[in-house]
């Protein structure tokens, strides 16, 4: 199989251009003819659902969620990026290409994050004429803060909520076509497979969560919005039912998985209470623009905070990184935190934390200007932990929030499938092998409203689809394979919970795939992942029917797929012998623990092709050239 | 810490449900009220009983899924918290807790604490919107918005769509749910071409949805987990008006 990502010819500036008047149209009176089926409704489901109807397509849209406004984008809380240099701060298209190709650790595709960072701008005047309140200046006019490790302020929100704010915008828009029938909307309803004809997608086959009932939906192209699959680790910042079934019965079907060992660590969440943890909060990482990490000097220092004298306090990132100090990127403050805490100086009652003190911040801004901009994030702190971060100061620790590798696109954000695109977190998208701070939402939302509903016209227009009906033995064969697959878990009616699988699973990939990596432990994790999926078909047990809404079963399947799934992230991230962005591998370090990347030999995308239950997956390489942005080692000393 | 909870537990929408008493044991006062569901749930499977259904998602209180009535109170005792976000240290050791679906004739029960809020949605695509093609924004600082308005839309948008107001309401109304959207896009220069007209679309479809009416209670600031005032009522119905008569 040879890679073709498509990407056009021509000075950078000038590609995306140029590319949208060489892709074919589909005139207005044909749109209507075209059914596309779009697979989740968060901000790049939403919004591409939305445009895609406003433009005159047919379409479907599904999620598993009740309601298309409850899809996880919604808990992002900091902010979106864009390079309107409202500020004055010298911020440019070209500034933020840089620092997204930089940030990613050049494992990204420069034309992509280009077009990303030019279309950051349309995606603020779109949001803003939708009604999203972002932040304001006393003159009326957007506000901005910096975020996140940038030395610019182009960051836009909502306070704390906007991601809640963008995904409504898109989910009113898409309301608003459903409203006018352009778009069916399926809540509760779950997909369990592509169907896959003559090389093209036609189709998916959906599972209702209320009745059980497995459906055919025919289409002439489908659409992955389907998020990232953090939950392999059992305990990330994920809601509770992200997952990666979507993307990986795809793969199974033939679109090749791209970088999946590509997973970012947040270095600001809320550390683990205990065994009955059931997911991990984040805590924006704007709250290191003001607040100070630090751990006692000497380990095991059981005082309490505020009895810590300024002396036996080591505020280690200023120390190793004193240009960038606090805001040094997400995966060197998650690796040095993992560090404090790995050697004996972690805080809180399981001594599992870093602290993040408040204290300068409240007395340089007060109360009142804490609250201004941080807003709920305290409130939610103390809901949670029962502390006041006014007081005491917070306790943080790394948890898994967000994933760059997804499945491998071209340009055109269309799959190694034919008519099969991905978009959002689903795809392998833009941030490389790691993501800056306010750009996931910039991400969804480009790829929704901006790049898809002009390139998936241009596949339209130059395809001949034949008719088929849900009754084509296409679609009756894997709705068979789908039922069969519902009654095999409903069959086992072992001893163990589903959750207690997830749960070993997620220490197993945190131990051994999580925030530093080795060979020999990669190559123990395949082992155990192996064992412990033949012990899952062996002893799972799920309650209940496959003809009712079946809460334990819906996870049940998510779960047999992450756990065939692990196995291909541990793969990747063993092959990839080298470290960059969040990947890291300690074998290739440098004396003083940084990171070591290794372009002569990884300067490439990592797509696996699947080859059958058993099989090794075929290792196909993208080789990324890096003409504009010179590649460098990241330095934040 | 023991509980006794006594949780509703219904099928389907057809059949008739009940309370179900349910013992658990060596709970933290660190777990989060779903997290005991989840303990209690791991117990019914090994016990091979039919776990219990209840919505939840982001456990961050933010996306609006779970959401059940707790010793009489959507969400529980807690201020401004949601069911995810309640934490056992606001119970007692020997506590009883009842726990309830949201109760309203427009929400009809799915399974045990799950309830269909589809009426939710067909408010907003009756109207709760500001009609934008892809494309066609003007560049976003040419529109100025004080910042005592953009605060005030952001206030009344903070709404996560729960549908705690209602299930605290004695007339099961939707009046904060409607008044937080057309508040919050009624206070934005953008939102004003379609304000009369959008007021009108989500009130009828409200009505038709079979919400009650509101007769000034309150309980549903009191349950809100946002905080979303009551205020915007008010506002609701001053819109109202004045699209009704245009």
């Amino acid at each position: 199989m040879e890679l073709r990502a498509r990407v056009p010819g021509g000075p950078i500036q000038e590609k995306w251009d140029r590319h949208r008047f060489d892709l074919r149209l589909v005139s207005p009176a044909n749109k209507r003819k075209y059914h596309v089926v779009v697979v989740g409704s968060g901000l790049a489901g939403a919004s591409a659902a939305a445009t895609l109807a406003e433009l005159g397509y047919r379409v479907s849209c599904f999620c598993f969620q009740d309601s298309p406004r409850r899809a996880h984008s919604i808990a992002a809380q900091g902010g979106i990026n864009a390079a309107k240099n409202y500020q004055n701060d010298g911020d440019s298209i070209w500034r933020l290409f840089y620092d997204t190709v930089k940030g990613g650790d050049f494992r990204a595709r420069e034309a992509n994050v280009y077009r990303l960072a030019q279309i950051s701008v349309d995606i603020i005047d779109q949001c803003t004429a939708q009604g999203v309140p972002f932040a304001r200046e006393y003159g009326g006019l957007l506000a901005n803060r910096s975020f996140g490790g940038t030395q610019v302020s182009r960051t836009f929100y909502a306070r704390g909520q906007t991601g809640q704010q963008l995904l409504l915008g898109a989910y009113q828009a898409l309301a608003r076509q459903i409203g006018l029938g352009q778009v069916a909307m399926y809540p509760r309803a779950e997909m369990l497979d592509v169907v896959v004809l003559e090389g093209k997608a036609r189709g998916i086959v959906v599972r209702d969560l209320v009745t059980g009932a497995v459906n055919g939906h025919v289409a002439d192209a489908v659409v992955l919005a389907t998020g990232g699959y953090s939950n392999v680790f059992f305990l990330s910042t994920n809601a509770k039912g992200c997952n990666v079934t979507a993307t990986w019965r795809a793969h199974k079907r033939g679109a090749l998985f791209a970088n999946p060992c590509f997973t970012q660590i947040h270095p600001t969440c809320i550390p683990p209470s205990g065994h009955h943890q059931s997911k991990l909060t984040l805590m924006s990482e704007s709250l290191r623009n003001d607040g100070r990490i630090w751990v006692p000097k000497r380990a095991g220092d059981g005082r309490p905070p505020a009895q810590i004298p300024e002396e036996d306090r080591d505020y280690f990132l200023e120390r190793l990184y004193p240009s960038f100090g606090n805001l040094v990127p997400r995966d060197v403050a998650s690796r040095r935190a993992k560090e404090m805490v790995d050697g004996g100086h972690g805080v809180g009652p399981l001594a599992n934390g870093v602290y993040l003190d408040f204290r300068e911040a409240v007395e340089r801004l007060g109360r009142g200007g804490i609250v201004e901009r941080y807003e709920n994030l305290f409130e939610m702190y103390e809901r949670i932990t029962g502390e006041d971060a006014f007081a005491t100061p917070m306790r943080i620790y790394p948890a898994p929030h967000y994933t760059m590798g997804g499945l491998w696109v071209d340009y055109n954000l269309m799959t190694t499938v034919d008519g099969l695109y991905a978009i959002g977190e689903a795809n392998f998208s833009d941030h490389g092998a790691n993501r800056l701070g306010a750009s996931a939402l910039m991400q969804g939302l480009a790829d929704g409203y901006f790049v898809l509903p002009y390139t998936i016209g241009d596949y339209l227009a130059q395809t001949k689809l034949e008719p088929v009906g849900v009754n084509h033995t296409a679609f009756r064969d894997v709705e068979a394979d789908v039922a069969a697959r519902v009654a095999k878990l409903l069959a086992v009616n072992g001893s163990r919970t589903v959750d207690e699988f997830h749960r070993e699973l997620g220490t197993l990939m945190w131990d051994r795939c999580g925030m530093s990596r080795s060979a020999d432990g990669l190559t123990e994790a395949i082992a155990q992942v192996r064992a412990l999926r033949e012990r899952f078909w062996r002893e799972v047990r799920v309650v209940g029917s496959g003809e009712d809404f079946n809460q334990a079963l819906e996870k049940a399947g998510r779960v047999a797929d992450f756990l065939e799934f692990a196995e291909l992230m541990c793969e990747d991230a063993r092959h990839r012998e080298e470290s960059c962005g969040c990947h890291f591998r300690e074998e290739s370090q440098t004396p003083d623990g940084e990171a070591r990347r290794d372009d002569s030999r990884f300067a490439y995308v990592a797509a696996w092709e699947y080859k059958g239950a058993g099989h090794p997956p075929a290792l196909h390489k993208e080789r990324l050239e890096f003409e504009y942005v010179h590649l460098a080692q990241r330095s934040y000393k | 810490m023991r509980l006794s909870l006594h949780v509703w537990r219904q099928p389907g929408p057809a059949v008739p449900g009940r309370f179900v008493r349910y013992e658990v044991k060596d709970v933290s006062p660190d777990m989060s009220f779903l997290e005991v569901l989840d303990v209690l749930n791991e117990d019914l499977i090994h016990a091979g009983e039919t776990p219990i259904a209840f919505d939840h998602d982001c456990r961050e209180g933010i996306c609006g899924s779970c959401g059940m009535v707790i010793n009489g109170r959507p969400h529980g005792p807690r201020r401004a918290t949601t069911a995810c976000q309640l934490h056992m240290r606001h119970f007692t050791d020997g506590q009883e807790i009842w726990i309830e679906p949201w109760r309203a004739r427009a929400f009809p029960v799915v399974k045990d604490l799950v309830v269909d809020r589809g009426a939710f949605d067909r408010i907003i695509q009756a109207g709760g919107f500001i009609t934008v093609r892809a494309g066609s924004a003007p560049e976003a600082n040419s529109l100025l918005v004080s910042k005592r308005d953009a605060d005030l839309a952001m206030d009344a948008a903070a709404c996560i769509g729960c549908g705690a107001c209602v299930a605290a309401c004695p007339n099961a109304s939707a009046m904060l749910f409607v008044a937080a959207k057309v508040s919050h896009l009624g206070a934005l220069p953008q939102g004003q071409p379609e304000r009369p007209d959008r007021v009108v679309r989500m009130v009828e479809r409200m009505d038709a949805e079979g919400f009650g009416a509101c007769t000034n209670h309150g309980e549903c600031m009191a349950a809100c987990p946002k905080e979303i005032s009551i205020d915007f009522i008010a506002r609701l119905n001053r819109d109202y008006i004045k699209g009704a008569f245009l």
